[in-house]
């Protein structure tokens, strides 16, 4: 089982292959370009937010309020972007800027993240209720018409899904300043004495974080033609989940793109999937946590027995 | 620096006390004794949560209770309708709330400790499923709590309101386990370093599980109370609990690294985060703004507590 091992995103591939199957299995019209596109169709914003909670996470870091700034990002989408888009624009680079520099702060004055962003999300909470106090706003036409467009063959949502595992992939693991970032949440210390000054690549951690916090927003918007400001509080924990799911880690910089990529589906394919199976709506939650819980387990189950073996 | 100031907990009892003498001064309408009444009674929740919440937290870094908001949901469901309004079956409701707590706080440490779960993923997975468990019993009923019960919960003893007395009670109770007891010290070693710890003697898992346990027992009786003082149970109840319980903690002084805790900065904490609210409330701020200002006040009290800790 050394090879679960080694390659991290094995088991994230999968239990998605497994939920799939049993998906069609119990469900054979799922198995259709109309049919994939339905069950993926909320997993875009899903996979972009998990890249942003695995950013900060491979710093060592995690994010409590990514789910309010998502929030935050999709009214600012539905209202300025919609309106006045070089506003629009402006305020959503200033977003981006405000992510980067909360990175500088903790890392400057040793603040615990999982507080400063906790703070953050009561503030990215309240200014998206100053701009939609009640559900509303509208999508751009282009970005309504991006989210929707039809490509042959594979549904809109998992070409935008590989094209993110692509992306991030090749940013995280093999760009220079990637593998940089990664040995932050290795070893800050070895890091900074090898002459990288770490306020910046922390900065840089989280302005990513923030940029795909904004993409995730942005997507939402253009599925959901409208926004509200409590639209994407579920994503802090969907995105934790998701990193994990993915075969991530909370310490060490061991993060894994794709396996993120992978665990947002998963998770998104689960809620599809509880709907399919005629679940009494009361159960549906619950057998969400079911899941993760039986994925996870399987996943621990492969590293005790490794563990074991060396 | 004089002595008191380097107290962990000065600071959120500094923060909370300045904003009592500035919603009182803006006069917020019921006068310093009725601010600090109402203060008293809605910061006891949230200080039962955080007690609990602060164990959890000192046993270390990933240490952590996400389950509170669905452990108070799910004890205050079953026990009201264990109940079903019935005088004298209040007893009956305590059991089933405590009942509760002992089963999720047991399911949540089997969890971390046979699967080997992060406990932020094994409290957050497990949390919905003890939601589906309060949404399938309740079934959009609102039963009433027996008369007593509301009675007791929203009535007071000596002036001091009766739930703030049930928190003191158990925040006393955690207080000298911490500072007295063999097993607040081995807590504290354990979230220092579980292997110095282990090594040293300490039956370390036995003292994270009953940390587990206690946390979900306090959400159970805080979800339990909290029904009673609001006439009955509703699914959204516990939600604002989950971040109110983490953010006591930290404003409370107590060390999210883990190792270190801290009581009486919890109540300083609870009471600060209530009296912001209502200072907001009387200068007449919006819900948005009120967010805000919270925000920005939370992050300025860590920075503070931070800084001169680090310079202390």
């Amino acid at each position: 089982m050394s090879l679960f091992s080694r390659y991290r995103v094995l088991l994230p591939i999968a239990s998605l292959t497994l939920l799939m199957a049993v998906t069609f299995y119990v469900q054979p019209r799922t198995l259709s370009y109309f049919g994939l596109n339905l069950l993926f169709n909320l997993a875009v914003p899903i996979a972009l937010a998990t890249i942003a909670q695995m950013l900060i996470i491979m710093v060592n870091d995690i994010d409590l309020g990514i789910g309010a700034f998502v929030s935050l990002t999709a009214c600012v989408t539905a209202t300025f972007l919609e309106q006045s888009p070089l506003m629009g624009t402006v305020m959503l680079v200033a977003l981006i800027i405000a992510y980067a520099l909360m990175g500088a702060m903790i890392h400057a004055l040793a603040l615990p993240a999982i507080v400063v962003t906790l703070g953050m999300s009561f503030v990215w909470g309240g200014l998206a209720l100053f701009l939609l106090p009640s559900p509303g706003g509208a999508s751009p036409t282009w970005l309504r018409e991006i989210m929707t467009v039809k490509p042959p063959l594979i549904p809109m949502a998992l070409v935008a899904a590989c094209l993110i595992a692509g992306v991030t992939h090749w940013l995280i693991a093999h760009s220079g300043i990637g593998t940089v970032l990664r040995g932050i949440g290795g070893n800050a210390e070895a890091v900074r004495r090898a002459g990288w000054p770490l306020i910046r690549l922390k900065a840089l951690a989280y302005g990513l974080a923030g940029l795909f916090g904004v993409l995730a927003g942005m997507t939402l918007v253009g599925l959901t033609t409208s926004a509200d400001a409590n639209i994407a509080l579920r994503y802090t924990l969907l995105s934790i989940a998701g990193v994990i799911l993915g075969g991530g880690e909370f310490i060490g910089g061991k993060v894994s793109p794709v396996g993120a990529v992978i665990g947002a589906l998963t998770l998104a394919l689960a809620a599809s999937f509880l709907s399919f199976m005629r679940l009494s709506p009361d159960w549906q939650i619950g057998a969400q946590g079911a899941i993760l819980i039986a994925v996870l387990a399987a996943r621990l189950l492969f590293r005790r027995r490794d563990g074991a073996r060396r | 620096m004089p002595s008191i100031l380097r107290r962990p907990w000065i600071w959120a009892w500094l923060a909370a006390t300045a904003t009592f003498a500035v919603t009182v001064a803006l006069g917020s309408g019921r006068g310093a004794a009725g601010l600090a009444y109402a203060a008293l009674s809605f910061g006891a929740f949230a200080a039962i949560v955080g007690v609990g919440q602060m164990l959890v937290i000192s046993l270390g870094p990933g240490n952590v209770d996400l389950s509170i908001p669905a452990t108070m949901t799910l004890s205050a469901t079953l026990a009201l309708k264990a109940m079903d309004g019935v005088p004298g079956t209040e007893l009956l409701g305590l059991g089933v709330a405590l009942l509760v707590g002992l089963g999720t706080g047991a399911a949540n440490f089997a969890l971390i400790l046979l699967l080997r779960l992060p406990p932020i993923i094994a409290t957050l997975a497990a949390s919905l499923i003890y939601q589906s468990l309060a949404i399938w019993s309740n079934r959009g009923l609102r039963v009433k709590p027996p008369e007593a019960l509301a009675e007791f919960a929203t009535g007071r003893t000596l002036d001091i309101p009766n739930v703030a007395l049930v928190g003191l009670l158990l925040s006393l109770a955690v207080w000298v386990a911490l500072e007295r007891g063999v097993w607040g010290r081995w807590l504290l070693a354990a979230g220092q370093n579980p292997r110095a710890a282990r090594l040293a003697g300490v039956p370390v898992e036995r003292v994270r599980a009953t940390a587990y346990l206690t946390v979900s027992v306090f959400a159970a009786v805080a979800g339990f109370l909290l029904a009673s003082f609001s006439g009955g149970a509703a699914l959204n109840m516990g939600a604002e609990y989950l971040l109110m319980s983490i953010a006591v903690v930290i404003i409370g002084g107590t060390s999210i690294a883990g190792g270190f805790s801290n009581v009486p900065g919890i109540w300083g904490a609870a009471f600060f985060m209530f009296l912001v609210v209502s200072m907001l409330n009387t200068y007449g701020a919006g819900a948005g703004a009120r967010s805000v200002l919270t925000g920005v006040i939370i992050i300025g009290i860590v920075i503070a507590a931070s800084t001169k800790r680090n310079h202390a």
